[in-house]
């Protein structure tokens, strides 16, 4: 692989582009592999880069029924934060934070991340207590997080309307290293590096059947022939229910569809990313320029990836009276993604009853921001059978009773 | 946007007129129970993609729950039915069965 560089640049400037290289190979699958991950979104294609990175694992193929990073992770509104209220939450999420810090510099692909801050809005007294409340957790957990006051959220973004008469500003939690990338680039970086480390990354291959002998894992069928593996990583976020029954096992799941949307693009406006969680409104602006809102989910199961439009309604109706000047632009594409819901709005990263299948999933309405740091934790836990970080999100806890219970730091409300 | 039309009622709405309750006909679990029935009762809802039986409540209406049939790969819907029964009713399985032919209730994912 050619490394990306200013060199780079002008050497190729200098001959008219002619020898830049593919960014990943496009193989066909062998018979066999040591490892299979399921789904090339960011989760899936992380998983494998640290598979090969931290632990030398690269006889690894990484399978998708669609396109790359077509699914979610191409879906999201791209957040970034970790100011979660319990710890186990906090340490995968801060450990994923602190990877998109050096992305870029460690795929040697630009993924743009923009630390710029993100404001958790509160705007309601029980919002100012749990934002305290989470304050004071990041506090212990080493999460560099802060509750401002209306006058500094005002100061940190001007455009706000403070004085709203159904939804007053009363303050905001501020993590200052939180922000963006761009989502693209996140798994595009990743199957480069992959590609590099020997992986294939092998796109419009859909598994249909995971194959079984003895209680342990062996293979999966798919619609480019039947593939061997001794493990078998299922990365498919609002799909997994579906993957999780070829396996024979059940899911605590249900997929419903979470939309945003953006508007035209303006001049610079909001240089933070704000988060507006009593009218399920979330909204930053990309580097173009458009404006990036985050709606809520349907109440309902849903695979098609579209939603109501009546939840972009209310979502973009609740945003005007707090950020008025949005009323006057245009929205310029709506779209939906699959999310993965568990009963405690936590992951899901565990062993399953069949020997070999590990799966990641039921990140729910904010997966993005957990992408590096999900992948480290389950390669880690597919190559060594434990990781610290996932030990809390197996799926016994359902029965055990131990929730992470993030059901208001998770922010859209479901 | 969904359209059903309140069994109770018989007034045929769009979804803001109602308020979706997930899954239908769950069977209930209490403290005699065993950790596996419990945790299924408690966590483990259909997830199917194709058919789902779900509760609805006519919320800006008779305020009264029902339940419907409805695709989740298409969101069609192929019939609403009163919530006053543990199974669909037949007229409504043969409306499924007609559409997806192999069609089996309960077939989990």
């Amino acid at each position: 692989m050619k490394r990306y560089s200013a060199f780079a640049i002008a050497r190729e400037a200098i001959r008219y582009h002619s020898g830049w290289e593919r960014a990943w190979r496009a193989p066909e699958p062998k018979a066999k592999y040591d490892a299979i991950i399921i789904g090339a979104g960011g989760h899936g294609l992380a998983t494998a880069y640290y598979l090969g990175k931290n632990f030398g694992i690269t006889n690894v193929a990484i399978v998708e029924k669609g396109w790359l990073g077509g699914g979610n992770t191409g879906r999201n509104t791209t957040i970034i934060r970790s100011n979660y209220l319990q710890d186990p939450s906090a340490a995968i999420y801060e450990k994923s934070r602190s990877l998109y810090e050096t992305m870029s510099q460690d795929l040697n692909y630009n993924v743009m991340f923009s630390p710029r801050g993100v404001i958790m809005l509160a705007q309601t007294q029980h919002e100012v207590r749990g934002y305290q409340r989470t304050a004071h957790a990041n506090a212990l957990q080493g999460v560099p997080t802060e509750w401002i006051n209306p006058q500094r959220v005002k100061e940190l973004c001007p455009i706000i309307n403070l004085e709203g008469p159904r939804y007053p500003v009363l303050g905001g939690l501020w993590q200052a290293r939180g922000g963006t990338a761009r989502h693209d680039a996140v798994a595009w970086g990743y199957a480069r590096a992959c590609s590099d480390m020997g992986m294939d990354v092998i796109q419009q291959c859909e598994v249909t059947n995971i194959r079984r002998e003895g209680g342990k894992v062996v293979g999966v069928d798919t619609t480019k022939g039947a593939i061997d593996c001794d493990k078998l990583g299922i990365v498919v976020a609002g799909h997994s229910g579906d993957l999780a029954n070829m396996a024979g096992f059940r899911l605590p799941l249900e997929s419903v569809a979470l939309q945003a949307l953006v508007s035209e693009p303006i001049k610079p406006a909001m240089d933070v990313v704000i988060m507006a969680n009593t009218v399920h409104g979330y909204l930053s602006q990309s580097d173009k320029g458009e404006m990036v809102i985050g709606g809520g989910t349907d109440g309902y199961n849903n695979y098609t990836q579209r939603g109501s439009f009546h939840h972009v309604e209310e979502t973009v109706r609740a945003l005007n009276e707090t950020f008025p000047m949005l009323s006057r632009l245009k929205m310029l594409r709506q779209w939906g993604g699959i999310v993965d819901v568990t009963g405690d709005r936590s992951p899901i990263l565990s062993k399953t009853p069949v020997d070999g299948v590990f799966i990641n999933c039921g990140w729910g309405t904010g997966g993005f921001k957990a992408i590096p740091g999900s992948g480290w934790a389950m390669a880690e836990l597919m190559a060594k059978g434990s990781s610290p970080l996932t030990d809390a999100f197996g799926m016994e806890r359902f029965i055990e009773g131990r929730f992470i219970d993030e059901s208001v730091a998770a922010g859209v409300a479901h | 946007m969904l359209v059903l039309e309140c069994p109770c009622c018989g007034i045929t709405a769009e979804e803001t007129e109602f308020h979706a309750g997930g899954e239908a006909h769950l069977k209930r679990f209490g403290p005699e129970s065993s950790n596996e029935d419990f945790e299924n009762y408690m966590f483990m809802r259909q997830n199917p993609k194709g058919v789902h039986l779900e509760r609805w409540r006519h919320n800006n209406g008779c305020g009264k729950w029902f339940h419907a049939a409805r695709c989740t790969m298409t969101l069609e819907v192929f019939g609403t039915y009163s919530a006053q029964t543990y199974e669909p009713p037949k007229e409504i399985c043969d409306i499924i069965s007609a559409k997806r032919p192999g069609w089996l209730r309960g077939a989990f994912s």
